[in-house]
């Protein structure tokens, strides 16, 4: 298993590809959203959304041998690609992990350029839910 | 009209987005500014600064002097009977708050029916919602229709003795239909209702004459009229304001003041509480002339071409060949347009299929296109349409056909 710091370096140089084309920037982005696997459908509830998004995102986590798996959707295909970077980071870490990670690779793939200040508080919603679930667990 | 040398009064307009050239169609949300109306702010604050009405000295007198001649601009730009009749405000929302709040405190009581339309902004909805909450009053709400017009005949049954106010928009902004609003304000008259015309959308594109459409409420925004933000217009008619309470308190808006009672100042005044946006006022008479100088029918005939021309160009647009085709060999078009009424002002709602709007703004924005996406403050519309929102381009003078080709290559590479 790759670290978060591992993955988030490969972040940052997947996207140090595109430069400064924006629009190539996005469709990667949905392009990784797609590739996010299905959630199940069952577990699309009012409960499982994540506040303070504009567009619907549905996140839900469980435990399994120490380690946290996320699933996660969204109506938008933009914010899904936002979210599988998320994911991609932290899914398979311990509770720990996914708590003294710094994000690093947020400012580095100029992120807040790219979102723009509304999904910024969004993206920043989807990422306090996430250490939620990681502080529950740890309580566990 | 040239639009070239309209486009070089607009600094704005000449910069790079995303490394592209800015292309602004979000007209309907805010408008540019040129520069005659950029300067006049700068020059007011280098030059004339000084609180108005109160003060004597040379500069209070010039600052009033211009802030005044805004009002007789206003009142020329709309036709009003009298300059007294125009009223500052902070923008169309906060006039409309001013006229729920007065009117209905001297002329809404319990039982009392408000009707305004299905294709209101939430800023003709929710005050009088509060109002009808506070007073007992009833909301009642025109229809509809497919196309996106009101249901006229719907509207009429609507009206009855019990109608004491009607709040309708002039233009939709979320779908560019120009409302009878003549008729509907005729109707109204009728069982005796008063009307208040939402004109937010409509003064940058239409001949506004409020006289003869017999509005006894007008209210409007500079800022999407080319002027700037901050500053709004009700216009009342003079026997309504002069029967309706203050709105907010406060300096200018008194005669004279004691700790027993308290008497108010003639109209305008009377509900300009405080030290309103000078600047701002001022130079938005610039803006009008501007617009004058252009001539409303001059910009009518120019948007009118342009949204023609977008609409042509989007219907247009076809799906790759596989997806698209029906079995009787027609294209199922991947863009759907919403706002298709005989009348309209130059703004487009659409939506592409199988596309959230965000997304599609997003890409658009990569490309440097500003448009407005979502549900553009009217969420009973979007859900008589049963969506979610939409993407709406909204045209103004300084757009152009070869803008509109970018445009329109730019959603056929979202679309395929």
């Amino acid at each position: 298993m790759n670290t978060s710091t591992d993955i988030q370096n490969e972040i940052i140089e997947n996207f140090s590809l595109f430069e400064d084309d924006m629009e190539s920037r996005l469709l990667y982005l949905m392009d990784l959203g797609k590739k996010l696997p299905p959630m199940n459908e069952a577990l699309k509830t009012e409960d499982n959304m994540v506040k303070g998004c504009q567009s619907k995102v549905w996140l839900n986590a469980r435990f399994e041998n120490g380690k946290v798996f996320f699933e996660a959707d969204s109506n938008t295909e933009i914010t899904k690609g936002l979210i599988s970077l998320l994911v991609s980071v932290w899914n398979g870490q311990s509770p720990d992990e996914i708590l003294n990670t710094e994000l690093f690779f947020i400012d580095k793939i100029g992120m807040s350029r790219m979102i723009g200040s509304q999904r910024s508080n969004g993206f920043a919603s989807m990422i306090k839910q996430m250490k939620i679930y990681a502080i529950a667990f740890k309580a566990n | 009209m040239n639009v070239e040398s309209i486009r070089k009064q607009f600094p704005i307009l000449h910069q790079e987005v995303n490394g592209k050239h800015l292309i602004y169609f979000d007209n309907a949300a805010t408008t540019q500014k040129p520069l005659v109306v950029i300067n006049a702010i700068k020059q007011y604050y280098e030059t004339d600064n000084a609180n108005i009405h109160r003060g004597i000295h040379t500069l209070a007198e010039r600052a009033t002097a211009a802030f005044e001649a805004t009002r007789y601009a206003v009142q020329k730009f709309i036709n009003a009977k009298e300059h007294a009749e125009i009223i500052f405000t902070k923008g169309t929302t906060d006039g409309i708050n001013l006229v729920a709040q007065s009117f209905s405190k001297a002329f809404i009581k319990a039982g009392d029916e408000i009707i305004i339309s299905g294709m209101e902004h939430h800023s003709n909805i929710v005050p009088w919602q509060m109002v009808c909450e506070e007073k007992g009053a009833i909301l009642k709400v025109i229809p509809v229709t497919d196309e996106g017009e009101l249901d006229i005949v719907a509207y009429d049954k609507l009206l009855s003795s019990k109608t004491k106010l009607v709040a309708c928009v002039y233009v939709s902004n979320s779908l560019g239909t120009i409302n009878p609003i003549k008729q509907i304000i005729e109707q109204a008259h009728i069982v005796g209702a008063k009307v208040l015309v939402d004109g937010a959308q409509a003064a940058s594109h239409l001949d506004i004459d409020v006289q003869e459409l017999d509005a006894d409420f007008f209210v409007f925004s500079a800022h999407k009229v080319y002027g700037p933000t901050g500053v709004g217009v009700l216009y009342g008619k003079r026997d309504l304001l002069d029967a309706m309470p203050p709105y907010q308190c406060g300096g200018e808006m008194i005669k004279e003041v004691t700790f027993e009672k308290t008497t108010y100042n003639e109209l305008p005044y009377k509900f300009e509480a405080g030290t309103p946006n000078i600047a701002d006022v001022i130079a938005f008479k610039y803006a009008i002339d501007f617009v004058n100088e252009i001539g409303k029918e001059e910009i009518r005939d120019y948007e009118n071409e342009l949204l023609n021309y977008f609409v042509v160009g989007a219907n247009c647009i076809r799906p790759m060949v596989e997806k698209g085709l029906t079995l009787n060999g027609e294209f199922n078009s991947p863009i759907r347009l919403y706002g298709t009424a005989k009348e309209k002002v130059a703004v487009q709602s659409f939506v592409i299929n199988g596309m959230h709007h965000f997304d599609a703004g997003m890409m658009l924005d990569a490309k440097g296109i500003a448009v407005r996406t979502g549900h553009h403050c009217t969420q009973p519309l979007m859900k008589r349409f049963g969506i979610e929102g939409t993407i709406r381009a909204s045209f103004a003078i300084y757009n152009t056909k070869q803008e509109i080709d970018v445009f329109v290559e730019a959603i056929n590479r979202l679309v395929n």
